[in-house]
């Protein structure tokens, strides 16, 4: 069997398996919004660390993680490990425990509900919703677009891009659909298991072929065009940027709509505690091989066209065929998971806080099996909105879908500040979100606003703007008359 | 007391996001075992730090976030405190 029949034949049998995985999930489901969303705020320690993982890092830990380790050396690693394993670890508890009481609380799905509540206002709400979905909008349109084109590269343009991305398209809205939270959170179980095992016998069999760790790594010292990558720091990984990376995307992750979401989804304390615990750990299991074979590639001379991944081609040369299309099978499996999550997610965000406000101002009322029928619609909508887009390559879209980490970093700080000062006031948060989006916004497409400051990006720069703004507006007013400040301080914790 | 706590964990956090990049090995290359030392330091350093937020999780879960006098039980259920706890609770107060 050929190389491309063989990973197609995987491809399709990952889809089959989601299906019936997510037929599984439906049959278990009650017909509620919270279900869809949320799972019935009911995940387990693996199954809440590996759908956040796998919603997070999957494609990326495959494919432009190791590119950039074969193009510039392995600091990525440290990063990851910074952003991942300690930033984000720390959000996890700091952010995360107090939503995820909250939500138990007052039932909120989305972070909108949350801040829209407490600052007694439907205008907060859609802030953060709209906010929320001009990021993730066009970071959906880039997973439809790189899987894709994936697909057309790897049929050799049998399957063109339209139809390969309508096909995925299609199947994702079916899946999500149908599967809602529960679902998609066990397909991304077995799929993190899988790359977390595949990655390290991939890189286990690299090394047996290359004679180990230490002979790749003197073929990466020896190499004139590598032997600067072992030496910690460059001209590519000066330490503002690193810091600046590390920090706004860390931030940027924790307000990623569906991976904020997975903190109302956890079904005890215990599971927040032990995925917490664990979220180090797995950083270092899944990093270290897949940036280390990247890095090795380039000490091994493996060629990489231009626009082509190293991951493959490294597995290509040491490994066999049928294994080589496993992981890039499962590559592309991963991009999916990571729309599905995305594609829910954003549903959420504008049913919940855009559209049924919405149909509240207009005076009708939306029951419960009413509102689940309104979410499943929302999923339609939205991934189809994002195909048909993608079809026009709009360039400003592609821009900001690939700032979306450092523009949802500006979220961060007033929702932080929200969750923990007691003089926060309405006018303050707002003026806080807008000003820092509108600042990071305009420093991505006009050049009079500079998008580094002394080595430092323009989103770290934003976030500090964000603070201040926060701050000094929360200070000079005082809280309007509809606020709510006790729902998350003095009431708080009280049953 | 439970306030120098927060702060107490504070710093802890601080210290292990200040050297999750190993600073002092600025432009080290040297190898130990077939991997750059400053690669063998994060693995080390991120085992660490499992440990101690295992340990966190273990002993001040709910420091900072859960009104003052809740324990910190881990039975899942509504995990907050008792009602008393809102007068004294200075709980979600840290920066």
């Amino acid at each position: 069997m050929s190389a491309v029949t063989l990973q197609l034949s995987i491809i399709v049998g990952y889809l089959l398996i989601a299906l019936a995985v997510g037929l599984v999930a439906y049959r278990l489901t009650d017909r509620t919004a919270e279900d869809f969303y949320l799972a019935s705020r009911t995940l387990g320690t693996v199954v809440l660390l590996f759908t956040t993982f796998a919603t997070l890092l999957s494609a990326f830990t495959f494919f432009a993680g190791p590119n950039i380790a074969y193009a510039q050396g392995p600091e990525w690693i440290l990063v990851m490990g910074l952003m991942d394993g300690i930033i984000f670890a720390v959000l996890w508890y700091v952010i995360g425990y107090k939503q995820w009481l909250l939500g138990r609380q007052y039932g909120y799905v989305t972070l909108g509900e949350m801040l829209g509540d407490r600052f007694g206002s439907w205008w907060l709400r859609g802030l953060v919703a709209v906010v929320s979905l001009l990021w993730l909008f066009p970071y959906v349109m880039l997973q439809q677009v790189g899987a894709g084109t994936a697909l057309e590269a790897l049929t050799e343009g049998a399957v063109p891009y339209a139809a390969g991305a309508g096909l995925i398209t299609a199947f994702m809205i079916l899946y999500v659909v149908v599967a809602g939270m529960r679902g998609i959170a066990w397909t991304d179980t077995l799929q993190g298991a899988f790359m977390l095992v595949t990655t390290w016998v991939a890189v286990l069999w690299v090394l047996a072929a290359v004679g180990g760790p230490s002979a790749a790594t003197e073929a990466l010292a020896s190499n004139p065009d590598t032997g600067g990558f072992l030496s910690l720091g460059g001209d590519y990984y000066t330490v503002q940027w690193m810091l600046s990376t590390a920090i706004t995307i860390g931030f940027g992750v924790a307000m990623f709509p569906q991976v904020n979401q997975r903190f109302f989804a956890a079904g005890s304390k215990t599971v927040l505690k032990r995925s917490f615990a664990l979220w180090p750990l797995l950083c270092v299991l899944l990093f270290v091989p897949s940036f280390m074979l990247g890095a090795w590639a380039a000490g091994l001379e493996v060629a990489v066209p231009e626009g082509a991944n190293v991951l493959p081609l490294i597995l290509a040369e040491y490994t066999p065929t049928w294994f080589a299309a496993l992981v890039i099978a499962g590559a592309m499996a991963a991009m999916m998971s990571s729309s599905d999550s995305m594609l829910l997610s954003g549903s959420s965000y504008f049913t919940r806080d855009l559209f049924r406000p919405l149909l509240g101002v207009l005076g009708m009322v939306v029951s419960e099996r009413r509102e689940d029928l309104i979410a499943r619609v929302g999923v339609v909508l939205f991934a189809t909105a994002a195909f048909v887009v993608s079809l026009f390559q709009p360039a400003t879209l592609f821009e900001i879908g690939n700032a979306a980490f450092s523009g949802f970093a500006q979220l961060a700080v007033p929702v932080l500040l929200a969750l923990y000062w007691r003089r926060i006031t309405r006018a303050g948060i707002t003026a806080g979100i807008l000003v820092s989006q509108a600042f990071y916004i305009l420093s991505l497409f006009l050049t009079i606003v500079p998008d580094t400051y002394a080595g430092w990006s323009a989103g770290l720069v934003g976030m500090g703007l964000g603070l201040v703004v926060t701050v000094a507006v929360s200070l000079a007013t005082s809280p309007a008359a509809a606020e709510r400040r006790a729902i998350y301080f003095d009431r708080f914790g009280a049953d | 007391m439970r306030r120098n706590e927060v702060w107490g964990w504070l710093v802890v956090g601080l210290v292990l996001a200040g050297l999750a990049i190993p600073w002092f090995l600025w432009g080290s290359a040297t190898v130990v075992a077939g991997l750059p030392v400053w690669l063998w330091w994060y693995v080390g350093w991120m085992g660490l730090a499992s440990l101690v937020f295992w340990l966190f999780a273990q002993r001040a879960w709910g420091i900072g976030i859960e009104s003052a006098g809740s324990d910190g039980d881990s039975s899942g259920s509504r995990g907050v405190g008792p009602e008393s706890a809102h007068e004294t609770g200075p709980g979600g107060d840290t920066p």
